[in-house]
């Protein structure tokens, strides 16, 4: 009920090929979801499939209520899509696209003409209003595609990989812009291939691998998934760490004489591995807790032998 | 369906505005066309009446359809360069895109065929056909750069790049050479003549000339409106087929 775009079991092959294979999503009301995975992993194919432009070979999808299969028109009133290449008239200028879009929502010509000077407001491009699209610089684009998905305020946008190719500035512009969208209530899913910015921009992550979701959580939840505290302990000699990795759980670095201990994060953890060390008489150097970084999340989740759901 | 389809008009015309670069070869070529064949090589064909007055209309055909198979290209860079995702990803009905790209054709073609008229009048071009007759010509060339324009949008929906798209402009533009456009198709061996007489722009071209120098125009009308019609049919049920083939994969 809550859910605003749901999938279930979603299948797609392309020439025999399975990019999608079961993969269940579910996005709430109002927050910023974010479909992370590495290149290849499908997450253009479940755009796609949500924004009602592909079928899926198996599985249901209900976006905004209606299901994308049976119903797209009314999914397609409901959503806007801006996809990984910029969606735009290079022919005309930013505000021609912007009016033409808002006529296409079926705004009068001066209601178009108004929410068009608005968003090139709102976007930075009032100065580039009047030049022609194929003029824009990369960045320019996006932020015009992004102002193209808003002539009307959808109740879910999908952006496919909204800052890939962009340099770190025009990155930034459109960040603030989609945190802008997000505080205004719009539900955003975004796919994207950079964890900086599904940690920065999202209120859910799931990772996709393999055409389906290994796993799914706030960041911080998935920084906890892969152990919050991990203790590495660093020891004397190579003796003390044969000792070590004995008593404990751990993977032990023979070369930096380390031995890394996952556990919770807590001091009762840390206490009771000193304890244990100490009553076996293996001696300790010094000790760091490491917090893993959501890299290391989205290696352990996507590395090789790990593969399918959660 | 209506408003949308004239707001996509809106867009391929103003499309049009700004490729002034396509729009000036659309009408220097037929121009140069209709110098080198009137002056280079309108003294050695003898048709019985003034040279100029008989190439005419057929330079006028090759203008329309031209320009006309140019929106293959248009067609075509929309479903290429991905706005044709945005366009479906609106509560809209798609088609209302292609209907945008040939009515923009037809306008843009107005004015470039008007263009080459107006040079052919300048070069000695002396039509002799009434209001009325000139009136059924000008319908007669909606047509066909209708017709012609619908199939050049099939055409933009089956080629994978813009390119590839480009490619019906040159066969469309081959089409009057073997046809009556610049030789009567008597001069021709058998074998020509049989194709130049039964293929579509012979029909056009007789019909164009026989209005335009009131002269007679008998089958040949009937049938230039049978193929035109015929082109628009084709054309509009091809690209429905296609366009939703290539949209919903």
């Amino acid at each position: 009920m809550t859910y605003t775009v749901e999938a279930v079991g979603l299948r797609r092959s392309f020439g025999g090929t399975a990019v999608l294979r079961g993969l269940d999503l579910a996005v709430r009301r109002g927050e910023v979801f974010a479909l992370l995975g590495p290149n290849g992993a499908g997450k253009t194919t479940a755009v796609r499939i949500l924004a009602t432009l592909l079928r899926p070979d198996g599985g249901t999808a209900r976006v905004a209520g209606h299901d994308v299969v049976a119903r797209p028109r009314q999914v397609r009133a409901a959503i806007s899509l801006t996809g990984q290449y910029a969606a735009v008239d290079e022919l005309l200028t930013g505000r021609e696209n912007l009016a033409m879009m808002a006529r296409l929502r079926r705004l009068d010509r001066r209601a178009a003409r108004e929410r068009a000077a608005d968003l090139l407001e709102r976007f930075d491009l009032a100065d580039a209003a009047d030049r022609r699209v194929a003029a824009y610089s990369g960045g320019m684009r996006r932020r015009l595609d992004l102002a193209a998905s808003l002539v009307v305020r959808p109740e879910v946008l999908f952006l496919d990989e909204p800052t890939t190719g962009l340099d770190p500035r025009s990155r930034a512009g459109v960040w603030a812009a989609v945190a802008d969208l997000a505080r205004s209530g719009v539900t955003v899913l975004l796919t994207t291939q950079y964890l900086e910015e599904a940690d920065r921009l999202a209120d859910r992550i799931a990772v996709l691998h393999g055409g389906a979701i290994a796993a799914e959580g706030t960041a911080s939840e998935l920084k906890d998934r892969a152990g919050a505290g991990t203790v590495e302990l660093f020891l004397p000699d190579r003796a003390a760490l044969d000792g070590a990795a004995a008593a404990l759980d751990g993977l032990p670095d023979a070369r930096r004489l380390c031995l890394r201990v996952p556990g919770d994060g807590s001091a009762r953890h840390v206490r009771e591995v000193l304890d244990l060390l100490d009553r076996r008489g293996v001696p300790v150097d010094r000790l760091e807790l490491r917090r893993p970084t959501l890299d290391e999340v989205f290696l352990s989740l996507t590395g090789p032998g790990v593969r399918g759901a959660a | 369906m209506l408003r949308d389809s004239l707001t996509f008009i809106g867009r391929g015309l103003r499309h049009s505005a700004r490729s002034v670069d396509a729009l000036l070869v659309a009408v220097i070529l037929p121009v140069v066309i209709l110098l080198l064949f009137v002056f280079v090589f309108g003294g050695a064909i003898a048709v019985g009446v003034q040279y100029v007055d008989y190439v005419v209309p057929g330079i006028i055909l090759l203008c329309a359809g031209y320009g006309a198979a140019g929106t293959a290209v248009g067609v075509n860079a929309d479903m290429t360069k991905g706005v044709i995702d945005r366009f479906r990803s609106l509560p809209i009905a798609g088609s209302s895109v292609l209907v945008g790209h040939v009515a923009a054709s037809v306008a843009r073609n107005v004015v470039s065929t008007s263009l080459v008229l107006g040079v052919a009048l300048l070069i000695g071009f002396r039509p002799t056909g009434g209001p009325l007759a000139w009136l059924a010509a000008v319908g007669v060339l909606l047509l066909f750069m209708g017709g012609v324009s619908w199939l050049a949008a099939c055409f933009g929906l089956l080629a994978r790049t813009p390119e590839a798209a480009g490619a019906f402009s040159f066969v469309v533009m081959f089409l009057p050479y073997l046809s009556s456009a610049f030789v009567p198709t008597d001069t021709m061996p058998a074998a020509l003549r049989g194709l130049a007489e039964h293929q579509p722009v012979t029909p056009v071209i007789e019909t164009l000339r026989g209005l335009m120098m009131s002269g007679p125009v008998g089958g040949s009308g009937v049938a230039a409106v049978l193929w035109c019609t015929s082109f628009t049919v084709v054309g509009v049920a091809g690209t429905a087929v296609l366009f939703r083939r290539r949209t919903t994969p």
